[in-house]
């Protein structure tokens, strides 16, 4: 999967360079994000700005990362979804779930 | 012209890897973008066409033998004028899909929200023994 991190801000910004998150590559970002945890980047951006198709199995890949994300008592932000995207997580409720942010440069700094 | 029968036939077989997901979708997608005789939102239907085969193409591959790098998935789509039937075959075991609950929204499962989709955005969705395997049967009326 082609993701670029950049830190910004106080945050570990991850672009997801690629237009689906599917089952195909859901699994190789939930683990990508899962190591960036474990070695203390525990205030995560998701940009999803470049995504403009996402399964079940993608979503399942972000709610593991909120929860890991949570349990290490770190932030893990969406920024960017394109309006079909930001369908499937209102169909499932889980935009009561994530903070998220229209665009990457709407995400508040962290303190 | 008007009075005229659309039918549509398209029949894919790929192997049993994800990595095939996004081909059938986009299929999925150029067909529903033709569709005339759908006076809805198309470019929804196109997306959640995408979404319903993807998820039905991960059942299958993941209820087919695993490890075999033989196993196919076959997948079709009938459309005759207002009438969408997809179907995908799998070679596996098979799962009863009306033991299937409906997904606890409030619950943060991480798996559990695929066959929902299918629920949601087609009219009905089967799912029984055929063809030395299974098929996942789903039907929407495209009104």
């Amino acid at each position: 999967m082609n993701i670029s991190t950049e830190n910004r801000n106080g945050r570990t910004i991850l672009s997801l360079k690629e237009e689906r998150l599917d089952a195909h590559n859901s699994g190789e970002l939930k683990d990508y994000i899962l190591k960036l945890l474990e070695d203390g980047h525990t205030r995560l951006v998701i940009d999803l700005s470049g995504v403009r198709f996402i399964d079940s199995s993608g979503l399942g890949a972000l709610l593991s990362g909120y929860k890991n994300a949570s349990l290490r008592s770190g932030s893990f932000v969406l920024a960017g979804l394109q309006p079909r995207v930001q369908s499937m997580f209102e169909l499932t409720r889980l935009h009561r779930v994530f903070d998220i942010y229209p665009s990457l440069g709407e995400v508040p700094s962290s303190n | 012209m008007g009075g005229e029968t659309d039918i549509i036939n398209v029949e894919i077989v790929v192997p049993n890897q994800t990595r095939y997901l996004s081909l059938i979708g986009n299929i999925a997608e150029q067909v529903a973008k033709t569709l005339d005789v759908y006076t809805g939102d198309r470019d929804a239907l196109a997306y959640h066409l995408n979404l319903v085969l993807t998820e039905a193409m991960v059942n299958a591959i993941q209820h087919a033998a695993p490890g075999d790098a033989n196993e196919t998935v076959r997948v079709c789509m009938r459309i005759r004028d207002k009438d969408l039937r997809i179907y995908v075959y799998d070679h596996g075991q098979g799962f009863d899909l009306n033991a299937v609950p409906p997904p606890n929204l409030d619950a943060l499962n991480e798996r559990g929200r695929g066959i929902f989709f299918m629920r949601t955005f087609m009219d009905w969705v089967s799912y029984r023994k055929a063809d030395n395997g299974n098929v996942l049967e789903m039907y929407k009326r495209l009104a």
